[in-house]
């Protein structure tokens, strides 16, 4: 794209008539170097579950004694386990689609842990961990999936904004909340979770003008995880993607996405500077993502698997429990009642949205408006009378509904 | 003849047109190694370089707004929006600067750009997965906006889109994608219909229905339960939206009395009110009865387990078709008993 010269002519001489992913990974690279190494994120904790200094962060992870660490590593485990039943009822036809979030479980329990109860977050659609630790219930994580409804819990219950499909549109919701903090005179803060891809979306860096502009308490924490679709970050940015935030005025950190001490200290911080008016800051959690983008995608068509070795060998569940190891701390009680914890809420999970309904027929014109719309009620009511001309009537309908309901149907979403 | 399904069609049309002419060139998220999510870039990186099949950066107004400047460059861009509702961030480089740019310049630029769209519902997918936004861009003056319903048409539409000289939204039904149908991919396309006309593809003398895209075949299979009742509907493929082919439409409606409008965008303000009404100009005293539309609701296109009442499937155009013949149906809850607020 950089160098497009019409004079040229554009054939690359001696293209290759077919190539594999990896002759693929290497065109891109030419144009688009990718940043995959994390050597310059900081850290608290190494790949070996190893405490490393950093004298920035060292601060902000005081609180996290042996009891919290434990805490943090329960939370990834189950989340682990959750993301892996969202996959298993998917692939039975129970979800229409999952976005697996394997990989990055340290960038979304470290970060979310770190939220207080009045924080509001608005987030993507990949962000399960962080709306578990918010408290949604258990098929507030499935019910879009299933495709029965929009969204999943009631955002004012658990302060955060239904997933967002529209890449990057919530960075400007969360500086827009910050804005009304900031009118109120309150000291919450809002949060705003987005991949790597979406740094290239214009709402992304219009969001990041107005916080600046505003000093909104806000946080952009960017998820990192390597790959937008089959698009490497270095697509997206030939620096780290937390180079961009400082030319809007805007502090950032770049940590390692895969420390779930890193993550939350870095966190903690970002929120201290934003209710002390200090305003915006911009996290970057470098990490990847293991899985398919969703469970409609094919990675092997575009991804080194090397790459996928190579962070496998920076699992962030694993480093936790080396270090809790370390500590003393990984009893055989301890690991027992880990793993009693994820097979409940995996158990509940699957339960739960096996037992969802599918919605009524007319609640097809529910809650478009708040308030009544002549139009829309002489549509359903046009559309009630044609339902009237079939029998059987609504109730039988409604149990043939219960029948098909066992098989979604995935249609190639993304 | 080779038999092809409509998304291989439109693969086979873009080579095509790449080996064609060394100013093709694609542009759009994941459409290189990947081939697209829908695979309908499939092979065309690795057969015409990084520099002709472009992955972009993840930034739509970026896509559309450096198309632009490629085609004042010489170029023709032929760009893909990955689904429906992801053409919004780039609606204002569409509608504010593709669509005027020639008349702004007195003439003296021409942009043609393709903008591919993957369209419509009826697949089971997530929120925004299933819009319907063409309404929006035959709006706009500048613009054309075709959709293809066949592979041959899929084939023969993309290469004429890519060859026009004006900017063109090329709406693919993706729920369609994988039909199959012969292609005559030798013959040239000068021999081909024009990208701008509707074609009748059933005969019929007592209804006509009109639809595009992904209706097409719901619509066919209506003139077939119809003739079993003893109605004989004439099925008009739109193949343009903007702009219509009212000759062809008029032709139609003369002969049989009747018109019914299908479409799964909603109705306010949609295609079908263009064509009721252009027709009702043209036709007044040839119909009897007023036109019907049959569209999705007024509501944003709903979760995957509603989508089969929000679609127009072939009970709900028979309904219609009932109505414009003044029979029994919703009619009554249409014209009868208005709600008053
Ligand atoms: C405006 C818009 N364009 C395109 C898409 C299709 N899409 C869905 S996810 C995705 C990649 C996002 O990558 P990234 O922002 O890095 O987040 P990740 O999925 O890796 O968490 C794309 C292109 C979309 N949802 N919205």
């Amino acid at each position: 794209m950089a160098d497009q010269n019409p004079e040229s002519g554009s054939t690359e001489p001696g293209s290759p008539a077919a190539s594999s992913p990896e002759q693929d990974a290497a065109t891109r690279a030419d144009t688009a170097p990718a940043i995959a190494d994390d050597e310059t994120a900081a850290r608290l904790l190494n790949a070996a579950g190893e405490r490393v200094p950093n004298a920035e962060l060292e601060p902000w992870a005081s609180e996290l004694d042996a009891e919290a660490i434990g805490g943090l590593y329960r939370d990834m485990v189950v989340v682990r386990r959750l993301d892996a039943e969202g996959i298993a009822l998917q692939r039975q036809g129970q979800l229409g689609l999952w976005p697996p979030l394997l990989g990055q479980e340290a960038a979304q329990i470290g970060s979310a842990r770190a939220l207080r109860a009045d924080d509001f977050v608005f987030s993507s659609y990949r962000e399960m961990a962080v709306a578990w630790v918010r408290g949604a219930r258990p098929e507030g994580l499935t019910r879009a999936w299933r495709g029965i409804s929009a969204s999943g819990w009631d955002p004012f219950t658990v302060n955060m904004a239904p997933m967002q499909v529209i890449i990057g549109a919530q960075s400007l919701h969360a500086t827009g909340y910050a804005l009304g903090i900031q009118n109120d005179g309150a000291d919450a803060v809002a949060v705003a979770y987005f991949g790597d891809g979406a740094t290239s979306e214009g709402d992304v860096n219009e969001a990041m003008v107005f916080a600046a502009s505003f000093q909104a308490p806000v946080i952009f924490f960017c998820q990192n995880n390597h790959w937008a679709i089959s698009e490497p970050v270095g697509l997206q940015a030939h620096r780290a993607i937390s180079d961009r935030a400082p030319g809007f005025g805007i502090p950032s950190m770049r940590v390692d996405g895969n420390d779930v001490l890193a993550v939350f200290a870095a966190m903690r911080s970002a929120l201290d500077r934003a209710r002390n008016g200090g305003g915006p800051t911009f996290i970057e959690a470098v990490t990847y993502r293991m899985g398919p983008h969703t469970t409609a995608d094919d990675p092997t068509r575009y991804r080194d698997p090397a790459e996928l070795e190579l962070w496998a060998g920076r699992d962030p569940i694993r480093r936790v429990e080396a270090l809790l190891r370390g500590m003393g701390a990984f009893t055989p009680e301890f690991e027992q009642q880990v793993a009693d914890a994820a097979d409940t809420a995996a158990a509940e999970l699957r339960a739960v949205t096996i037992a969802l309904k599918d919605p009524a027929p007319l609640s097809v014109f529910d809650h478009v408006y708040a308030e009544p719309h002549t139009a829309l009620e002489r549509e359903r009511e046009q559309y009630r009378v044609y339902l009237e001309q079939f029998e059987p009537p609504e109730g039988a309908v409604q149990a043939a509904d219960d029948a098909e309901s066992t098989s979604a149907d995935n249609g190639g979403a993304r | 003849m080779t038999v092809m399904t409509l998304g291989g069609a439109i693969n086979a049309g873009l080579r095509a047109a790449l080996a064609g002419d060394e100013k093709v060139m694609l542009m759009g998220e994941d459409i290189g190694a990947l081939g697209g999510v829908y695979r309908i870039t499939d092979k065309l990186q690795a057969e015409f370089g990084p520099r002709r099949v472009v992955d972009t950066p993840l930034a739509e107004a970026g896509i559309l707004g450096t198309a632009v400047g490629l085609a004042f460059r010489g170029y023709r861009p032929v760009v893909e929006i990955q689904f429906d509702g992801f053409i919004y961030p780039a609606f204002d480089q569409i509608v504010s600067q593709v669509s005027r740019m020639h008349a702004r310049t007195e003439g003296a630029v021409t942009l043609p750009i393709t903008i591919r769209v993957p369209f419509g519902g009826g697949i089971g997918s997530a929120e925004h997965h299933s819009e319907s936004p063409e309404a929006y861009f035959a709006h706009t003056p500048g613009l054309r906006v075709i959709s293809p319903s066949t592979p041959q048409d899929a084939f023969t539409m993309i290469q004429q889109a890519i060859a026009c000289s004006d900017p063109v939204l090329f709406f693919e039904p993706k729920r369609r994608y994988h039909v199959k149908g012969e292609v005559d991919i030798d013959r040239p396309l000068a021999d081909a219909a024009p990208m701008g006309g509707a074609h009748v593809v059933v005969p019929g003398t007592d209804v006509t229905l009109v639809a595009y895209g992904p209706l097409v075949a719901t619509a066919r299979d209506a003139a077939t339960a119809a003739l079993a009742e003893g109605v004989s509907i004439e099925v008009v493929d739109l193949r343009s939206l903007a702009p219509l082919d009212l000759e062809t439409l008029a032709a139609s409606v003369q002969k049989t009395g009747r018109l019914v409008i299908t479409h799964e965008a909603s109705g306010a303000g949609g295609l079908g009110a263009e064509v009721a009404a252009s027709i009702t100009e043209r036709c007044f005293e040839y119909l009897e009865h007023a036109p019907v539309r049959v569209t999705g609701f007024g509501v944003p296109y709903p979760p995957a387990k509603l989508e089969r009442h929000y679609l127009p499937d072939l009970d709900r155009i028979m309904d219609g078709v009932d109505r414009a013949l003044g029979r029994f149906g919703s009619e009554t809850a249409v014209l009868g008993s208005e709600v008053t607020r």
